[in-house]
């Protein structure tokens, strides 16, 4: 039985790893942090949020500023799948994002099928700005 | 002194003399930091005891939210506001004991889940005081945040609804007024430095008796704020929409009795707590985290933290914030809990569980830890006006924690989706008009906020504020009407400035901004994120790009078009890249800008943004990034360097296998650089934040929180934290500009 918990990573219970969604690697204990078994890299932001104001005459150009922001980025150590972001100043402890009880969990799913994939499924915040947007359309013409 | 103990009969005493003799009413914390909704009253007990007509019940929610539709309506219809014709509002329906039951099905659900503060404080305070006391054709007026709301700029009415001499229910309704008389116009001063610095601050008092406005009071709050009119007619408007619904819910009671409408009431919270028990049963057990960051106090930068975990255990949430940014004693960027708990509710509203009725019952399984003397849960002294600063991300922040519990469940309630940008961009305004009126207020742009990527498809464009889904950006045409401003550019979408991720944010627009036909007339900007991306990413997807203030200084546009109205292209970047107009002057600056006066025809440039991406971007369909190139949403570097598609540039036709080629490049690329995480830890993590940085909140541990206090980095327990004072920035620059002289006279 293996539980999907991110569109990159799920839990195979009865191994009790983190595995990466797109390649099958077994990644670390799922009782440890995942990031463990992950690469991870140190991307200047500027590489990404190019800048679109010419750096030579503004100080702010749409890029953010590297002292301040950086990104890591967390790669599948086999198929290199970007598993996770994160936009953290420089030198952050990075943030122990999920940290689940497997007990817990193996039980709650004991009873449950697996999903090996999501459906599109409803999307309700869709739909109720489109509903809410047409009341609103409805009652305030100017 | 220590062992003065006092018999029942002195204790009784100084009991009576402490309640007669109270020296003042300030918010009173058991109502201010209790979320949830009151225990049942005796009627509630005996009637929800007894077998419920289910069906009856659902009849009258339907009558009761007719009603609401109607009387918020009227508002829309009437209210003079800007932010009531974009539908920042709303009118709402309260238990006896004050409990928010159910708002109007297109308003600002926050202003209601903020409100029954108030009316708490008005039951257990007012009712009793004889000098004040609640009557029959009483109404109440409100608008400091720290009694209850989000910000100071929204005004509330709040009246009783009597039958046979008991009161029933309570309803409200609230509109975001804007100009309250602050240190600035538009009501949310980013200059104030002290709570006396944000204009009116209105516990919650009686305004209205036998149905009426008393004018004394009315011209009281007029004397006290730029635009009298404005004033006068929305209390007007809020007054006549709150007795539009109460003559509804009179004719509720005449045709069904009080105690349907008490059950009905009272049985739709309940069952809001009951459903959000069961959400959380079904979630993992855990814990989930995630930190944001806003990079301005509106008058520096620094870069304040967020600090969220989110834990599930059984039926209960418990919402951790220790190790936030802590207060600053005069910068008006803190929030109080109950603003900062709204607002994060709100986004639960919008993201999380949109399919919930709207009541703050969702929150009554919800534990709260805050360290005292933060961001958001900052003290009584602190200035509050531009709370929106940390409440706007506190309205995105838990997308991605509640993300990494919900995305396991076999059934879900929505999409996944990643943050909506999180900061107000919008220009706020004040002076005189081309009516010779004095105004002061902020532009709907407000409501313009990118969606973040979605688990099933792109975020939408400028789609919506993160407070509430229907508010719309207004007619640009209805605004020059009445104001000098002229919008030369509006709704662009702004090309490149995109969370990028296997399903892309929806993008912002660019805002060109000037005037003309006035003697006065200034802006001002409240929005942090210039210098560290706001709106964050989901499941490897980037974040929105940051954003900076333009200007074109020192020139009168109007001018410039009248010789060549062809020479100016209505697109920011290339405004600012091709300075098409002679000695103007061009520059950026952060997003925080406190009011200043413009001359006629200078340009103010800016973003309103994209949200977080969501997924690897190098899963996102070569079709859809061709889309995307189509609708000039990106540019095609964006599509090579970031989306790594091959492509003709004439056709754009996309070489499958050369795409799979250069993505599978990519990919080694990455395998090569990455580095084993504790190895990249051993180099990455430092022991305390950057000594460049002026950092605010915990670094590694959440007990030890950081902030920088007089100019100096101070070091705190979390347990007690400090209120930090900041040193005037002009006063930083005149000594810097000093230091410069001095050493430029030392040179021989």
């Amino acid at each position: 039985m293996r539980v999907l918990i991110t569109e990159n990573l799920r839990i195979d219970l009865d191994s009790e790893l983190w595995e990466c969604r797109h390649c099958g690697k077994a990644l670390i204990s799922a009782r440890e942090n995942y990031k463990r078994g992950l690469l991870v890299y140190n991307r200047d932001p500027r590489e990404i949020h190019k800048p679109l104001l010419d750096p030579a005459k503004y100080a702010l150009t749409y890029s953010p500023n590297p002292d301040w922001c950086r990104i890591l980025e967390y790669y599948c150590p086999r198929c290199g799948s970007m598993i996770e972001t994160e936009y953290l100043p420089p030198g952050h402890p990075p943030v122990h994002d999920i940290q689940l009880d497997i007990d817990a969990l193996k039980a709650q799913w004991r009873d449950r099928a697996e999903v090996r994939e999501h459906a599109p499924g409803a999307d309700a915040g869709l739909d109720k700005l489109l509903s809410q947007r047409a009341v609103h359309a409805r009652t305030h013409s100017h | 002194m220590d062992d003065i103990t006092l018999s029942a009969r002195q204790q009784a005493l100084l009991d009576r003399f402490l309640h007669e003799n109270k020296l003042f009413y300030a918010p009173d914390p058991s109502i201010m930091e209790n979320h949830r909704i009151a225990p049942r009253s005796e009627l509630e007990e005996r009637l929800l005891s007894q077998p419920l007509d289910r069906q009856k019940i659902n009849e009258l929610r339907g009558l009761i939210v007719a009603a609401l539709d109607e009387s918020h309506t009227m508002i829309e219809q009437m209210g003079a506001a800007p932010g009531a014709k974009w539908g920042d509002m709303t009118t709402a329906i309260f238990t006896a004991a004050g409990d928010l039951s159910m708002i109007a099905p297109h308003g600002v659900g926050g202003f209601a889940a903020a409100v029954f503060y108030p009316i708490k404080f008005i039951i257990k305070h007012w009712i009793p005081e004889p000098t004040v006391g609640v009557r029959e054709g009483d109404g109440f007026i409100h608008n400091d945040a720290r009694y209850g709301g989000i910000h100071n700029t929204d005004q509330s009415m709040m009246m009783p609804v009597f039958w046979k001499g008991e009161i029933v229910c309570w309803l409200s309704a609230t509109i975001h007024e804007g100009e309250n008389g602050a240190c600035e116009p538009g009501g949310m001063p980013a200059a104030a430095e002290s709570k006396f610095d944000e204009g009116l601050k209105m516990p919650p008092f009686k305004v209205v008796e036998n149905f009426e406005l008393k004018r004394d009071l009315v011209t009281f709050l007029q004397n006290s704020v730029r635009d009298p009119k404005l004033q006068l007619e929305d209390m007007k408007v809020r007054l006549h929409s709150v007795l539009r619904l109460r003559e509804r819910v009179l004719k509720i009671l005449e045709a069904f009795g009080p105690e349907a409408l008490v059950s009905t009431l009272r049985v739709h919270i309940e069952d809001v707590v009951t459903e959000v028990r069961r959400r959380i049963a079904e979630l993992p057990d855990g814990t989930t985290r995630t930190v944001s960051f806003a990079d301005s106090t509106l008058r520096e930068n620094a870069l304040l933290k967020l600090n969220m975990a989110i834990t599930v255990q059984g039926e209960k949430m418990i919402v951790d914030m220790r190790g936030s940014s802590p207060e600053l004693l005069n910068r008006s960027i803190n929030a109080c809990q109950a603003s900062f708990k709204t607002m994060l509710f709100t986004g639960f509203m919008q993201n999380i569980w949109p399919d919930l009725p709207f009541t703050m019952a969702v929150f009554t399984p919800f534990d709260f830890i805050f360290d005292e003397k933060s961001l958001i849960n900052g003290s009584f002294d602190t200035p509050q006006a531009m709370s929106l600063i940390p409440l706007f991300k506190t309205m995105t922040i838990a997308c991605i924690p509640m993300a990494k519990f919900n995305y396991s469940l076999p059934q879900r309630y929505t999409a996944m989706v990643a943050p909506q940008y999180d900061q107000p961009a919008t220009l706020i305004y004040g002076g005189l008009t081309q009516h010779s009126e004095y105004v002061g207020n902020f532009c709907a742009d407000i409501n313009g906020m990118g969606q973040g990527g979605r688990s099933h498809r792109d975020g939408e464009h400028s789609v919506s504020p993160p407070f509430a889904a229907h508010c719309d950006l207004g007619e640009i045409e209805l605004m020059e009407e009445d104001l000098p401003m002229v919008r030369l550019g509006a709704f662009t979408l702004a090309r490149d400035r995109v969370g990028f991720g296997k399903q892309r944010s929806g993008l912002g627009y660019e805002q060109i901004h000037t005037y003309r036909n006035s003697g006065l007339w200034g802006f001002m900007t409240g929005c942090s994120g210039s210098l560290f991306c706001s709106a964050q990413p989901l499941f490897g997807g980037y974040a929105s790009p940051t954003y900076p203030l333009c200007k074109v200084k020192g020139v009168n546009v109007f001018e410039f078009l009248a010789q060549q109205p062809e020479a100016l292209p209505l697109d920011i970047v290339r405004i600012m890249n091709e300075q098409p107009i002679p000695g103007a002057s061009y520059s950026t600056h952060d997003m925080g800008m406190t009011f200043e006066l413009a001359a006629p025809g200078e340009l103010y440039m800016m973003c309103q943004g994209a949200g977080g991406g969501y997924g690897d971007v190098l899963q996102r369909d070569p079709q859809l990034v061709m889309k995307d190139l189509e609708e000039d949403l990106i540019s095609d570097a964006t599509a090579r360097e970031i989306y790594q598609v091959i492509y003709d540039p004439a056709s754009r036709v996309v070489d499958e296998a050369a795409t799979e080629r250069a993505r599978a490049a990519e990919r080694q690329a990455r395998l090569a650089r990455g580095k084993p995480y504790d190895a990249f830890l051993a180099e990455w993590q430092t022991p305390a934040p950057p000594a460049h940085l002026p950092f605010f909140g915990c670094w590694d541990d959440a007990t030890v929180v950081y902030g920088v206090s007089m100019g100096q980095r101070v070091k705190m327990d979390g347990k007690a934290l400090s209120s930090m004072f900041m040193l005037n920035p002009k006063d930083l620059r005149i000594a810097e500009l000093e230091a410069q002289l001095k050493a430029a006279l030392a040179r021989p």
